[in-house]
């Protein structure tokens, strides 16, 4: 996908989000531009996932402004896709779920095959294509889920949390995937409070302390030399060893 | 020898006898039944899901609505459609009144609550489920509602199965627009009503009998089904 024709960069201007009267978004601003992988880090609550749905327009901001360089509701809205921690498949086969999803990006029908095929080919279920997806294991499950996404060839992939729930060896395979998304040339903004897991696949980190944007560095910069106290406590209690 | 074995000896010779009146009775119960069940599923399905998916006006009263519309009355619903095709009434020149597909029409009314308020249920708790999935998709409106539709289709067998029995159990609202008349619009139900009062207890009680099999067996049924179907797809 060309830049000259894609939808990011996506602005965020002082974007608050409140619910039940807590503020969980306190005051956002940042860019997010086409290129490096983006990681967004943080404690539980900090407020990770509401910032991923709020970029991604399942939530509405309570106040400010979220802005891509794209005009247009349905031209963003495909150049999106998002990858959730609990990966919601339908009753019907692996391969059904990719075409679904083809479907309602009006893919044309002729295509649909052949991209969910290649899609299943490029996560390694090609095996499982026509197994119901709801019995595959949950590791399965979420490369499904990303295969979904891939099919859509989306400028942009959001994924929330997408191992909090898997063991190593399926978390190890999801990373494969996203660093392939990443080579692809899809801008990759992905949340974790796996530090871990951050190194090995983000360029930068956003990291965020209770609603707000605490501190944004370069990967390495982040880990060796954080500018807040905040992130330099995050990073030693999160690793004890260090 | 009681009545109650005099009767059921009797039942069972009529049943196992194939008494060509007999047949034609549990035929034309079955044929009323399934026909509206068809028909009020064909509606309640995709109303309960709208009802589910759907943020507008009034949406809570049409769910409280919809839930005390399961209690329906059969006789009131007997009353109204009565009124509704009874010749003087606004759909009187059709002349159904008396007739099959006024029972049909009766016993629709009565099972769309049933079907539409319990679809209701499933599809919204499903939502909880889907929804932030389907809209990221780009899902919305009577697409995801007929999605989750079909992703629930084994918990709706239930709803389905709960407006059949209530259609094969019910005798109000078919005696009233029915009428009971012999070799036409008499069913299962209305028999059984009729030939207790006469005293034919045999009949009544191998109709009773045959009432009872068929929703067990279609319950049965649904529910190895359902239970193949969720081991297979999860």
């Amino acid at each position: 996908m060309s830049a000259a024709h894609g939808i990011l960069p996506l602005v965020l201007r002082d974007v608050r989000f409140a619910a039940g009267g807590r503020s969980i978004i306190d005051g956002i601003s940042a860019e997010i531009a086409s290129g490096p992988a983006t990681i967004i880090l943080g404690a539980n609550g900090a407020g990770k996932s509401v910032l991923m749905r709020l970029m991604h327009g399942l939530l509405q901001p309570t106040s400010g402004e979220i802005a891509w360089r794209a005009q247009g509701g349905e031209r963003i809205r495909r150049g999106q896709a998002m990858v959730f921690q609990h990966p919601v498949m339908l009753r019907r086969s692996a391969l059904a779920n990719i075409l679904y999803a083809l479907e309602l990006a009006r893919v044309p029908s002729a295509e649909r095959e052949r991209q969910a095929t290649e899609a299943l080919r490029e996560v390694g279920l090609s095996d499982v294509a026509h197994r119901p997806a709801r019995v595959l294991s949950g590791g399965e499950q979420q490369r499904l889920a990303l295969a979904r996404a891939w099919a859509l060839h989306p400028e942009v992939l959001f994924l929330d949390e997408p191992t909090a729930n898997l063991d190593p060896g399926a978390t190890r395979e999801i990373e494969n995937v996203i660093k392939a998304f990443d080579a692809s040339g899809t801008k990759i903004v992905m949340s974790t409070h796996n530090l871990g897991q951050a190194r090995r696949l983000g360029d930068e980190v956003l990291f965020m302390h209770e609603g707000r944007l605490a501190e944004r560095a370069p990967i390495v910069r982040f880990f060796s030399q954080p500018a807040s106290a905040e992130a330099a406590a995050f990073i030693k209690g999160e690793s004890p060893w260090a | 020898m009681n009545a109650l074995g005099e009767a059921a000896l009797g039942a069972l010779g009529l049943i196992v006898s194939g008494e060509p009146a007999l047949a034609a009775i549990v035929g034309l119960s079955l044929g009323v039944s399934l026909s509206a069940v068809a028909l009020a599923t064909l509606i309640g399905l995709p109303l309960g899901a709208a009802v589910a998916v759907g943020r507008f006006r009034g949406r809570r009263v049409l769910i409280v609505l919809l839930n005390a519309l399961m209690g329906l009355p059969p006789v009131v619903v007997g009353l109204l459609i009565y009124l509704l095709l009874s010749r003087a009434g606004p759909l009187g020149e059709l002349g159904l009144l008396f007739t099959p597909p006024a029972m049909v029409i009766a016993q629709t009314v009565l099972v769309v609550p049933i079907i539409a308020a319990l679809c209701r249920q499933s599809v919204e708790d499903a939502w909880v489920e889907y929804e932030e999935q389907l809209r990221s998709l780009g899902a919305h409106g009577m697409r995801a509602a007929l999605t989750l539709v079909w992703d629930t289709r084994y918990s709706l067998v239930t709803a389905v199965l709960a407006g059949l029995g209530r259609a094969l159990a019910e005798v109000g609202a078919v005696i009233i627009v029915g009428g009971n008349i012999d070799g036409v619009t008499r069913v299962m139900t209305t028999t059984i009503a009729l030939e207790t009062s006469k005293g034919d207890l045999p009949l009544a009680l191998s109709l009773g009998f045959i009432l009872i099999a068929l929703v067990v067996v279609l319950n049965t049924a649904a529910h190895l089904i359902k239970e193949a179907a969720q081991r297979r797809y999860g």
